[in-house]
């Protein structure tokens, strides 16, 4: 009975909603004229973009002063928030319903979060979707939630092997390893030859992922309903990390700081190879000490016995449910911009941002790009991450793991279990162990 | 009919009953001053602190977290209209599941977080009385420069805990910092200083003390320049020695003074949320971790637990209550009365 009630009520509101529409038709007329001019366009939005406000954010903000040029009365307001802490600042506003961004720069791990909660718009029908075979399908995938689309992608990404031309020429190490066995007998070939550290691990979950994907592991089944993180192909994978730091083939890791630590350390010279993203791109690039990006090699990372693989990351345009709809005609505008092939093209040639629409890698500042062209094959073989909503509390667990496996010495098999137990206790009550 | 509502009733009452009316009316029209002057306390306490109060303490039964806080979820359209869904799994009363899951490590390291506490308490506290005392002893003398030298130890207060807590963060840095090139210096093996529990608390501490000393000097300063000069003088002429006039002039006058600060120092040390999460990250692997600290991971972490929050900061204030019950009993028990 409540829910034919509802369903009433739903029909209701359709009903209504189409006779507004029907209602508004000539104001829709007249707005259809505004569109071909953008001029008329007038909006002021707010735009949190997460990336590093030192490295990225300058481009972002050139490639809105072009989106000015065009639109030059939809004053954007650009505001740049530590990545660390958007996730919980969107998440604090959007259910306060005040003082969130109309325009978020989502990591894909935040959509079907975001969406799950009801904080964002679903932009199925909207121009923003119109050429969506356009872009590249795992990027795409992890905007949907539930059969509806709630964001368009900006970049992709995916771990590779990053390393020093350099010091792998002056240790006599001609191509770069393509398995973890070869990556350890490098490791341990630079450091007699240049004194430098081989690789450098950082010590924390989504960077020990490529280790479980090679052995054919992963965390979660999502069709299955399962947790298969303390699986044996997981165990096996850690084990060659663990390995690499016990046998001094790798850099002995710090439990507190390690992603700066390995950082300064690549740029300073002092470590021949790491595993990172296309994001530090720029950052070693500009690194006075490191030789610029003549000296930077990009190389998937190294397989082990199943594959070869990284996780898919990257980041999403999304737009804010509470944002008014009046201002719905500049934000898809905008957007639109942002991830036109175009931008992306522009991004990936300033930054070395991956590009997420295949027509921008026709672009021929994209293809002459050498480190995109490297990263391009990279994310070619990147493993999808179970777009849940949760998907976001898989990796508090994990990076305790990674210290206890790679700094304290603990058993993997044993680290994995407990990581099983809290998944199913804290994470995804509902999956099977 | 209407010879009732005509009828003197309330002159009819026994007296026994109009007894208790009568006497508050009494006060009433005697305080009633009073009572009007303690209204707005009672409003702000009842605002500012027992309605978030008890509002915690009924979430701590419920399951209520930020996926399942509302009814019906609502998804707007970018063309258009906006469908809503009634939320499959609503918040519910859960009675004491909460807490059955926190204090039996279902759910997050309660133990282990609480022993990490106690450990952090009850050295921060004991360092920086010990040290205030020392300094404040050493400032409680004529000497020279000694407005310079106050203004110089109460610096570390003074400078955001954040601020420090970062500074003494790279300190420790195992490979760029100031510690282990000193250690180097004098040819002593560099130290991973995260890696291990005890040593990444030792971080946190030193960290602590440094912040928290330059109160308890201040505070005990204060103290010592409320003992009268006469006591010393006195004790002087009876031929007490230095540490004879400490021990029984100084340390006893001191008293209330250290008492309070002592509790206060407990509490506050208890719940210092930045100096761990900032310093050492609950490094390694989460056993740094304290109460507050390890709670906030637990309930803030991707979809918030508003009710294991709730659960966690019902279990942290009883520990506390606890704690001042029995201090306050065993100060009693001593003749003091604060």
């Amino acid at each position: 009975m409540r829910r034919t009630a509802r369903g009433i009520a739903v029909l209701a509101a359709a009903t209504l909603a189409l006779s507004v529409a029907a209602c508004g038709g000539e104001d829709k007329a007249s707005e259809e004229q505004p569109k071909a001019d953008p001029a008329a366009l007038t909006a002021e939005l707010t735009w949190w973009d997460t990336s590093d406000p030192q490295n990225e954010g300058p481009a972002f903000k050139e490639l809105i002063a072009k989106f000015n040029q065009t639109y030059p009365n939809v004053k954007i307001n650009y505001q740049s928030v530590p990545f660390g802490e958007a996730q919980n600042k969107f998440k604090t506003a959007a259910q306060a319903k005040t003082g969130a961004p109309d325009i978020l720069r989502a990591e894909v791990a935040w959509v079907p979060e975001f969406a799950s909660l009801g904080y964002l718009y679903a932009l199925d029908g909207s121009e923003l979707l119109a050429d969506e075979s356009d872009f590249l399908a795992t990027p795409l995938a992890s905007n949907r939630y539930d059969g509806k689309t709630y964001g368009v992608p900006q970049v992709t990404d995916s771990l590779a092997l990053m390393y020093n031309k350099e010091l792998l020429g002056k240790a006599g190490v001609g191509e770069p390893p393509k398995t973890w066995a070869e990556l350890k007998t490098a490791s341990q070939t630079i450091k007699e030859k240049t004194g430098a550290e081989g690789v450098y691990l950082n010590p924390a979950g989504y960077f020990l992922l490529p280790f479980m994907y090679g052995e054919g592991g992963d965390l979660v089944d999502t069709e299955g309903k399962k947790i298969v993180v303390n699986s044996e192909q997981n165990a096996a994978g850690l084990k060659i990390a663990k390995d690499l730091v016990d046998s001094g083939a790798a850099a002995k890791p710090s439990a507190n700081d390690a992603y700066g630590t390995m950082m300064t350390l690549f740029k300073e010279q002092k470590v021949a190879m790491i595993i990172n993203g296309p994001w530090e791109v720029n950052n070693v690039k500009s690194a006075p000490d490191f030789g610029g990006v003549e000296n930077l090699g990009v190389a998937p990372v190294p397989a082990g016995s199943a594959r070869a693989g990284g996780p898919v990351g990257g980041h999403n345009y999304v737009i804010w449910s509470g944002m008014p709809q009046e201002k719905v005609d500049a934000a898809v505008a905008f957007v639109k911009f942002m991830s036109s092939a175009e931008s992306q093209a522009f991004l990936s040639e300033k930054l070395g941002l991956l590009p997420t629409r295949s027509s921008a890698y026709q672009v021929d500042a994209v293809k002459n790009n050498a480190v995109v062209a490297a990263f391009q094959a990279v994310n070619e073989a990147a493993v999808g991450r179970p777009w849940i909503p949760e998907a976001g509390q898989f990796f508090g667990p994990l990076d305790q793991l990674a210290t206890e496996v790679l700094i304290q010495n603990k058993d993997p098999k044993a680290a994995l279990d407990a990581v099983a137990k809290k998944y199913k206790a804290e994470v995804v009550p509902g999956y099977g162990l | 009919m209407t010879t009732v509502t005509a009828d003197p009733a309330p002159s009819s009452t026994p007296p026994g009953r109009s007894a208790r009316p009568s006497r508050l009316r009494h006060s009433w029209d005697r305080h009633w001053y009073a009572w009007a002057m303690v209204l707005p306390v009672v409003i702000v306490l009842a605002v500012l602190i027992f309605y978030p109060l008890f509002r915690g303490i009924w979430l701590s039964f419920t399951n209520l977290t930020e996926a399942n806080q509302v009814a019906e979820i609502c998804t707007r359209s970018i063309t258009g209209g906006e469908v809503c869904t009634e939320n499959p799994n609503k918040w519910e009363f859960v009675g004491l599941d909460n807490y059955v899951r926190v204090l039996t490590g279902e759910v997050g390291e309660f133990w282990q977080w609480t022993g990490v506490t106690l450990i952090w308490t009850f050295a921060c506290v004991a360092c920086h009385f010990g040290l205030g005392l020392g300094l404040a002893s050493m400032l409680n003398r004529p000497m020279r420069a000694r407005g310079l030298y106050r203004v110089l130890l109460v610096l570390p207060w003074a400078v955001p805990a954040f601020v420090s807590a970062f500074a003494w963060k790279f300190i420790f840095n195992e490979r760029f910092g100031l510690a282990n090139a000193l250690l180097s210096a004098i040819g002593i093996d560099p130290v991973s200083w995260f890696a291990d529990r005890w040593t990444a608390l030792f971080t946190a501490i030193v960290t602590n003390v440094w912040l928290g000393v330059p109160f308890m000097m201040v505070a005990l300063l204060g103290g010592m320049q409320t003992i009268p000069g006469e006591l010393y003088e006195a004790a002087e002429i009876d031929g007490a020695s230095a540490w004879q006039r400490f021990r029984n002039i100084t340390l006893p006058g001191l008293r209330p003074v250290s008492m309070t600060v002592i509790l206060l120092g407990t509490i506050w040390t208890f719940n210092m949320f930045p100096i761990i999460f900032l310093v050492t990250e609950g490094q390694p692997a989460g056993q740094s971790e304290i109460l507050v600290t390890g709670a906030y991971r637990a309930a803030f972490e991707g979809i918030r637990n508003y009710s294991l929050a709730s659960t966690y900061g019902v279990l942290i204030l009883s520990i506390l209550l606890v704690f001042s019950v029995f201090y306050r009993r065993a100060l009693r028990k001593q003749g003091e009365v604060w």
